[in-house]
């Protein structure tokens, strides 16, 4: 069978090995939690709790008036202890609270399950999910009450569940599907019924046929979803990317899936989607792949949100080797952190550890037109292009050719043989071209 | 890093690359141009070895003067290697050394550094340097020799042209290379082993020199039966002069060509109709590096024309 897939692409090294076999265990309860009132995109938290309350484990303790916002919850039970500036594995720094655990594991009143959830009409399944806090886990963390809302004149007739975690050695989304099957594909139906639409989708790529079969299982029951195999390629996992393989629609340039009738949810999303309507358990835990050459013992955990990178590298054995680089997600897209000194988000899919070894820079050399990012870029743009646009300011010519298109998945830099950096010089040409944008005329 | 207090390295995104690089990629060209040398060095003999290694020489000399005068860093690969054994490839093996060093020199220092060095030249250099010879020595540029005893001969396209009445080589012996040409043009078999490493590599698009062989024998076909010659016509066309080497290796050449699918289809048909139209109706014998330059001249016309829509650009679903 001819899976489905998109237009260019790379084949990478998924070094999944590591870690797709190994079932996910609960990371150890650290003593004390630091939780970032900003863990999503959109407007941050104000914290609802001061120094020396008490909370319990799901209490709301930052929350916002803005409507692209998502609340913040106690992952333990405890004492509040100090709110302080601590650095965020996206590289600001962002006010923390910091709860001394208890250990009572005590549940906050607020977490009840819900009798009867499949009475919830959309109105109240997303008034749940927005006090949930539920984001998407797939690393943008956009506010999944959001993408829910209705919007006037735009019908969803497609929910996307992405299984496809295309990235290299993240297998927190494989095992989830292998170990949570029932709670995604509830998700969904939770997801499908907020948006009121009729056709679902969880697309796993064909590395990870065992999934396919677990999901197949899960949802045989449910008439309306249907497993999507797709090929094995990065990035397949990106939104637009994504939901041509599985449609042949094009989300068009400058919109949102929305635009074509289609919702996109990460399956990690689905099932803490779930466990809020059913349970009525916020958004305190996610999985959290932790691999790399650098790491003793690579592993999936179950973790509590506010747990320290180094808590969990000490779990794993600690390093090995000269370790340079600590990446916050996935090689390709993540972003690479100073110190692990720095508190798991809603948004930390994985934390991959490179030493020397993986991190030697090779000269870089003029454009030799070999066209090969070109060949990859599933944008279908021309990125040596526009980085000669960038190069010499032609932030004009830069936007019609479409460099607001770019999506930065990398794929360009990791074929260039010149090892020219192209997506930073798109990336620069994507702010000049917002900043002209947002400059009154005149 | 054993203590939270020391920083590690911190970059943007990639932090993964593959083991592609130019150094590479040169490296896999000059491995794959070694049947065609060794094919060259065979039939051609001392002379042949005297013009390649005065070609070699003098162009990676001049590549490391222009970048030291140029004050450039020294890239340390190995394009001027490979643009003075093109040039030997496509030059008569008894050719005076000291016009193969100017050729080449001039390759590297007119026809690439001038325009801007490595990338930035519009005119693939060894072919310019072989028109530059053609143009300033046509007698000695013509000039032919067998292969092996080294007598002078015409070339099989020449006997063909002139109609000079001496016997056109069999199919298998041009296959071989056993004719007269340049030093390294005459074996396809050497050849096509070559082009066959280099797609199997990923660095040449099989687009330009399917493209390219394919207008050269529908075209030559239908010309062939226009004469009525015969079945062997266009495949003696494909073979012979130096049709393979610039479909292979200098058609194929990154910087000089065109980056878009569509774009390396209309260079390759507009090199193979090229070269038909001077095999049969030019002056020259031979018109496969003309038919090349004239299309590099027209690359970045043809990029712009052949953009490819980006994704999203479609009719809005609204």
């Amino acid at each position: 069978m001819k899976k489905a897939t998109f237009r260019g692409g790379i084949h990478l090294d998924g070094h999944k090995e590591l870690t797709s076999g190994l079932e996910t265990v609960v990371a150890h309860i650290p003593d004390r939690v630091y939780i970032p009132l900003s863990q999503h995109i959109g407007a941050p938290c104000v914290p609802l709790v001061v120094v020396g309350d008490q909370v319990k484990k799901g209490q709301k303790i930052g929350a916002s008036k803005g409507f692209v916002s998502a609340p913040i919850h106690a992952s333990v039970s405890g004492t509040v202890v100090a709110i302080e500036l601590m650095e965020h594995p996206g590289g600001s720094f962002v006010p923390c609270i910091i709860i001394e655990n208890d250990r009572k594991e005590e549940w906050a009143e607020s977490v009840i399950p819900h009798r009867d959830p499949a009475s919830l009409t959309p109105d109240e399944l997303r008034a749940i999910i927005l006090e949930a806090g539920i984001v998407g886990k797939g690393g943008a963390t956009f506010p999944s009450h959001v993408k829910y809302a209705p919007v006037e004149g735009k019908i969803v007739d497609t929910v996307i569940l992405n299984g496809v975690e295309c990235e290299p050695y993240l297998t927190t989304d494989h095992r989830l599907m292998l170990e949570r099957s029932d709670k995604i594909v509830a998700g969904l139906g939770y997801i499908m019924r907020a948006v009121g639409c009729e056709r679902g989708i969880i697309a796993v790529e064909e590395n990870k046929m065992d999934a396919v079969a677990v999901m197949e299982k899960a949802a045989a029951e449910a008439k309306n979803i249907t497993i999507v195999v797709l090929k094995e390629k990065y990035p397949q996992g990106s939104e637009k990317q994504l939901i041509y393989a599985c449609t042949g629609r094009e989300v068009p340039v400058g919109g949102l899936p929305l635009a074509v009738g289609v919702i996109v949810n990460n399956v990690g999303t689905a099932s803490a989607l779930a466990r809020a309507v059913e349970l009525g358990i916020p958004f305190i835990g996610r999985n959290v792949t932790v691999s790399g050459p650098g790491i003793r013992n690579p592993a999936n955990y179950r973790v509590r949100i506010g747990t320290l990178f180094s808590e969990l590298i000490k779990q794993s054995g600690g390093y090995v080797g000269e370790v340079e680089k600590i990446i916050a997600g996935g090689p390709m897209m993540g972003k690479t952190v100073f110190t692990d000194n720095l508190p798991v988000v809603k948004g930390t899919s994985g934390i991959i550890i490179f030493t020397k070894e993986e991190n030697r820079h090779s000269k870089e050399f003029a454009c030799v037109r070999c066209a090969k990012c070109i060949d990859v870029c599933p944008a279908y743009l021309e990125p040596t292009s526009l980085v000669r646009l960038a190069k010499r300011k032609a932030w004009e010519d830069a936007e019609r050719m479409d460099a607001m298109s770019c999506i930065e998945c990398s794929s360009c830099v990791y074929v260039c043989p010149a090892q020219i950096p192209l997506i930073q010089h798109i990336r620069r040409a994507k702010q000049a071209i917002l900043a002209a944008k947002a400059r009154p005329q005149g | 890093m054993t203590t939270s207090n020391d920083l590690l390295v911190v970059t943007s995104s990639p932090h993964v690359h593959s083991p592609d690089s130019v150094p590479n990629a040169m490296r896999d060209v000059l491995i794959a141009l070694v049947p065609a040398l060794l094919a060259g060095l065979y039939f051609f003999r001392l002379p042949a070895l005297a013009v390649i290694a005065a070609c070699v020489a003098s162009a990676y000399a001049a590549e490391i003067i222009c970048l030291r005068v140029m004050k450039k860093p020294q890239t340390g690969e190995a394009s001027a290697i490979i643009t003075g054994l093109l040039l030997a490839f496509c030059i008569p093996p008894h050719l005076p050394v000291w016009m193969a060093v100017l050729g080449s020199v001039f390759s590297i220092v007119i026809a690439k550094h001038l325009f801007g060095g490595l990338g930035q030249n519009i005119f693939n250099p060894a072919l310019i340097g072989r028109a530059f010879l053609l143009a300033s020595f046509p007698v000695a540029m013509t000039s032919w020799s067998r292969p092996l005893d080294g007598v002078t001969t015409a070339t099989p396209l020449s006997i063909m042209k002139e109609a000079t009445g001496q016997a056109l080589p069999s199919l298998s012996e041009l296959f071989l290379g056993n004719v007269s040409g340049s030093i390294a043009e005459t074996s396809a078999l050497a050849i096509l082993l070559g082009g066959a490493y280099l797609l199997y590599r990923g660095h040449i698009d099989w687009r330009i020199p399917g493209s390219f062989l394919g207008t050269v024998f529908i075209l030559m076909s239908i010309a062939g039966w226009v004469k009525g010659a015969g079945f062997w016509y266009p495949f003696f066309h494909l073979f012979a002069g130096g049709l393979l080497l610039g479909a292979f290796f200098m058609a194929t050449d990154w910087v000089t060509t065109p980056v878009t699918k569509l774009g390396r289809i209309i260079f390759g048909v507009g090199c193979g109709s090229l070269v038909v139209l001077i095999r049969l109706k030019g002056g020259y014998p031979e018109g496969v590096a003309y038919s090349i330059l004239l299309m590099n001249l027209v690359t970045p016309l043809i990029d712009r024309y052949t953009r490819a829509r980006v994704f999203g650009r479609v009719k809005s679903h609204a």
